[in-house]
């Protein structure tokens, strides 16, 4: 297969960056698009030339380190998929590409293809947890699960943080990653007691951060690597509501307690 | 070197219940005192940090990804084992440690494998205290799946994703305690050297990937989580980084490296597709219950499998093992199928590969039932090959998956270096000559959650350290030594690309120390291994800037260990004379392909010394005892059912 790519280059965060051209012949259909990638690096580096920053680590789909813009898509037009387990079979020989990096004002550009993610991380930092001290849980058989909601939370953790969601998102809304780990805790009896507070405190990060807003375009869902529903980003905005509405850091049972604090007991 | 493991005294059932009743402890305001660096962000690496935070003392953490999640134990597919027996189907915390046992060829450690056994039950509570959503009967309970031939069902799993599941947990717990302020995270760092002071790990010196400045951490002890090392065979299931430079570089500054040979090779995986390939993708061995493994009987048919009629194939696992067929264990699997492409059978274009067919199984279940047992294989599968496994047979070959060998640790997981702790694949404990399905995230988390927390205060409860500063003379020196050394790494400025060498010390470690080995082919690995290595300082090409991000830069370093570890595994392979576990050694088999085992001789741990470069290492060995499943009795215990190296 033949080749034309447009690349993304980018020295530094502070660089500017532009698209670069090459050429790659001989790409076969059974490559991954990385394995493309690393057949053009070889060339560049064997030509005196720099090669291109990419991020990937286990590549089989799973640790979310992977991802770049392929033809203004996330992760390229198959759908349902990493870059990494995406095969140059599904591009036509001659074929023309534009690669990006994540576009987002919350992820800036380390170099070329390679964002700076550690917003999504400060989010899961601020409440992205159930508070269990190693050596308290008590028997595993005491916590019932039913079947359906063991499955529909493991639906939304299957989330790889890996960014392709806020990527695709035109509000560069980080929803989708946000409103996955919401559920998926607040889902099980064992994320009760800290649910309120998880989603007003990961929300509030996440606006921080300075990710946009979710307007329901849907773009997160299309390109999601794990086909996460936007359900879930229906479930957290109720999670959030319900929180903004009952919730109060100052709740106290004693007298004298504000009005704030008697909704906290309406819930 | 001093091997002593300190294991406690009495019987084994009790040996950890004694180590914490006089366990040695540190008041809880005392612990603020104390600055413990850790090294990786797995499952073992994420659950300490975490337990340790919890407990009140200082945490670094590093880990070379961008975040801490993205450790290469979030792709363990199939499971954890825990000897809950909630199954009542005769399971308890013996037959986990016993078939562990078994599993490793008697070449683990008895009262460690105990206890692993016996903390396996404290971790499914922790886990699912944390949220992770595990699959559940319709009552609501927890369930079970068997796993690779084991006669009891103990595996607990979310879906085929139970490795990331288990590290979201963990990493959430890592993340609460960043945010409590009590762990300070070093994302994209890399751990490039060990400090040593006083005779103790002190500290380490790392290399910031973005900006690439190098810098030395203090601390009161070093706690290495970096898994294990079978990237170095280049096409392996391990993920792109996976390196061995930590414990590398803590063997060359005094810890012993045990069993560097022990590899765990998995016969199913997806076959390489052509020269390009950067990494093989595993399929569970559970296929092989419903699939028939064959090749066609003329050498180079390229047919279509189709095309074959069923004269003209061999079925050759059921030819030469006739009792266990298709499922024989997955070292002779691997061996069997090496053998037949070798000989020039393989099918597939670099003819490397066998089929694994499954349309007897479709004609028996139907399809439906095989897409609701395998589905999600078959998508991976198609995924990778476009091919519907259902349609036409799938091809499978052998690839490396796991390392039992890694840093040599006592009872209570420290190191021959006092003060440095080897946590998980990085070190060898557990496993033995290999390792048993569904337990390798099982030993993450009990050396994180469970051991370390106690064992790191009895180390600091029995210890007087003098207080060290990063300025300090042996810090300065060593990180004076790593930057001279990745200055030396762009200065080459060859022709070759740093994968290039490292393509090429895989495949002489897989054709000489992967599924067989031999003296003569070890001999000859080790002289080219050390050709390769001079080639590598004269012509290898590292573009760039070592004060930038330089992903080539963080390769060529990773190889350049691997370039000396490489010799290593040979060295500890040539010196095993015997077969057993996943180590077979061409010399060492009986009349009808078996491995010969020499209990007499090699029922030990070996360990080695590094001596210098110009020096050769020694070896030393550590003798294991086994007071309760003993050697001699393998035979029975095969009669009883229990098989040997089976995994996911």
């Amino acid at each position: 297969m033949r080749l034309t790519l447009y690349i993304w280059r980018q020295k530094s965060t502070t660089d500017k960056g532009r698209f670069v051209k090459y050429e790659v012949e001989n790409a076969s259909p059974e490559m991954s698009f990385l394995e493309m990638l690393d057949m053009l690096n070889r060339q560049l580096i064997e030509r005196g030339g720099e090669p291109v920053a990419f991020e990937h680590d286990c590549r089989e789909g799973i640790c979310g380190c992977c991802g770049m813009v392929i033809n203004g898509i996330a992760n390229g037009p198959a759908g349902g998929t990493t870059v990494c387990q995406l095969y140059m079979r599904h591009f036509k020989d001659g074929a023309v590409l534009y690669i990006e990096p994540w576009r987002s004002r919350a992820f800036p550009v380390i170099k070329d293809l390679v964002v700076d993610r550690s917003a999504l991380d400060r989010i899961m930092q601020a409440g992205g947890f159930i508070s269990v001290r190693t050596g308290s849980a008590p028997e595993a058989h005491t916590i019932l699960v039913s079947k359906e909601t063991a499955e529909l939370a493991m639906d939304a953790a299957e989330c790889t943080g890996c960014g392709a969601c806020v990527a695709a998102c035109p509000n560069g809304a980080a929803m989708l990653f946000v409103a996955a780990k919401i559920s998926h805790l607040g889902l099980l009896p064992q994320g009760q007691p800290e649910r309120d507070r998880r989603a007003q405190a990961m929300v509030r990060q996440m606006d921080r951060e300075g990710f946009g807003g979710c307007s329901n375009h849907r773009e997160c869902e299309a390109v999601c690597p794990k086909r996460i529903s936007i359900r879930f980003i229906a479930r957290a905005n109720r999670d959030f509501l319900r929180a903004s509405l009952f919730y109060s850091k100052s709740a106290s049972g004693k007298a004298g307690a504000t009005g704030k604090t008697k909704r906290c007991f309406e819930k | 070197m001093e091997l002593d493991p300190r294991i406690p005294g009495g019987p084994l059932e009790e040996k950890w219940i004694r180590y914490r009743k006089t366990v040695k402890l540190i008041s809880p305001a005392n612990k603020r005192n104390f600055t413990v660096v850790v090294v990786g962000t797995g499952l073992a690496g994420a659950s300490v940090a975490a337990a340790l935070a919890e407990l009140g003392y200082n945490v670094l953490a590093f880990c070379y990804q961008d975040s801490s999640r993205r450790a290469h134990s979030i792709a363990a597919q199939g499971g954890i084992n825990a000897a809950k027996n909630y199954q009542n189907d005769g399971d308890s915390v013996f037959r986990l440690f016993s078939e562990t046992v078994i599993g490793g060829d008697f070449r683990s450690r008895e009262a460690n494998v105990y206890r692993l056994a016996e903390l396996s039950g404290v971790i499914i509570d922790q886990c699912v205290a944390q949220g992770v959503p595990f699959a559940r009967e319709y009552s609501g309970y927890l369930a079970n799946r068997s796993f690779g031939g084991s006669l009891v069902s103990r595996t607990f799993y979310c879906r085929g994703q139970t490795g990331q599941q288990l590290l979201l947990g963990a990493y959430s717990a890592l993340c609460r305690q960043i945010g409590l302020g009590r762990v300070k995270l070093f994302p994209r760092t890399e751990m490039l050297d060990l400090v040593v002071a006083g005779g103790r790990a002190r500290g380490i010196v790392t290399r910031d990937l973005v900006t690439g400045s190098i810098a030395a951490h203090a601390a009161d002890a070093v706690l290495l989580a970096t898994g294990g090392y079978a990237n170095i065979f280049f096409l392996s299931t391990n993920a792109k980084g996976c390196n061995a430079t930590a414990i590398w570089r803590a063997y060359r500054r005094g810890a012993g490296f045990a069993n560097p040979c022990f590899v765990q090779v998995h016969p199913t995986c997806i076959p390489q597709s052509g020269e390009y390939q950067s990494k093989l993708t595993l399929m569970s061995e559970s296929l092989r219950n419903d699939g028939r493994i064959w090749v066609p009987k003329r050498k180079g048919d390229t047919r279509e499998p189709s095309e074959i009629p069923e004269n003209e194939r061999d079925y050759f696992l059921e030819r030469m093992y006739a009792s266990y067929g298709n499922l024989a264990p997955r070292d002779m699997a691997s061996r069997a199928v090496k053998r037949v492409c070798d000989m020039g059978y393989g099918v597939g274009p670099s003819g490397r590969g066998v089929y694994l067919d499954l349309t007897e199984a479709v004609a028996r279940l139907g399809g439906d039932l095989l897409r609701e047992r395998y589905g999600n294989l078959f998508e991976i599968y198609e995924r990778i090959t476009g091919r519907d496994p259902l349609k036409a047979p799938m091809r499978i070959y052998p690839a490396p998956h796991y390392t039992m060998g890694g840093l040599w640790v006592d009872y209570g997981l420290q190191s021959t270096i006092p003060g440095l702790f080897v946590l998980g694949e990085a070190n060898f404990s557990d496993h033995g000559a290999n390792r048993l399905g569904a337990s390798a995230l099982l030993q993450g988390l009990a050396d994180g959650y469970f051991i370390v927390p106690y064992t790191l205060g009895e180390y600091f409860a029995g210890t007087v350290l003098d207080g060290v500063s990063p300025a300090g003379r042996p810090f300065v020196d060593a990180q004076k030594e790593v930057q001279e050394r990745v200055a030396r790494l762009v200065a080459v400025q060859g022709r070759r690309t740093v994968d290039s060498f490292h393509r090429k010390l895989g495949a002489l470690l897989w054709e000489h120390c992967g599924i067989s080995r031999s003296e003569a082919g070890l001999r000859t690995a080790i002289e080219e291994i050390r050709a390769l290595r001079r080639e590598f300082w004269e012509d290898v090409r590292v573009p760039g800037k070592t004060t930038e991000f330089n992903q080539e830069l963080e390769k060529a370093g990773r190889v350049a260990d691997y370039l000396e570890l490489a010799e290593l595994m040979c060295r500890d392979a040539l010196a095993r004379e015997e077969s057993c576990g996943c180590h077979f050694r061409e010399e060492f088999q009986t009349s009808d392909g078996e491995p010969f085992k020499d209990d007499g001789r090699f029922c030990h741990v070996a360990v080695w010394e590094y001596m210098g470069d110009d020096r050769e290492p020694v070896r030393h060995a550590e003798p294991l005892t086994f007071e309760t499943v003993k050697p001699e009795d393998r035979a029975q215990y095969a009669s009883q059912g229990y098989t040997r190296s089976r995994r996911k």
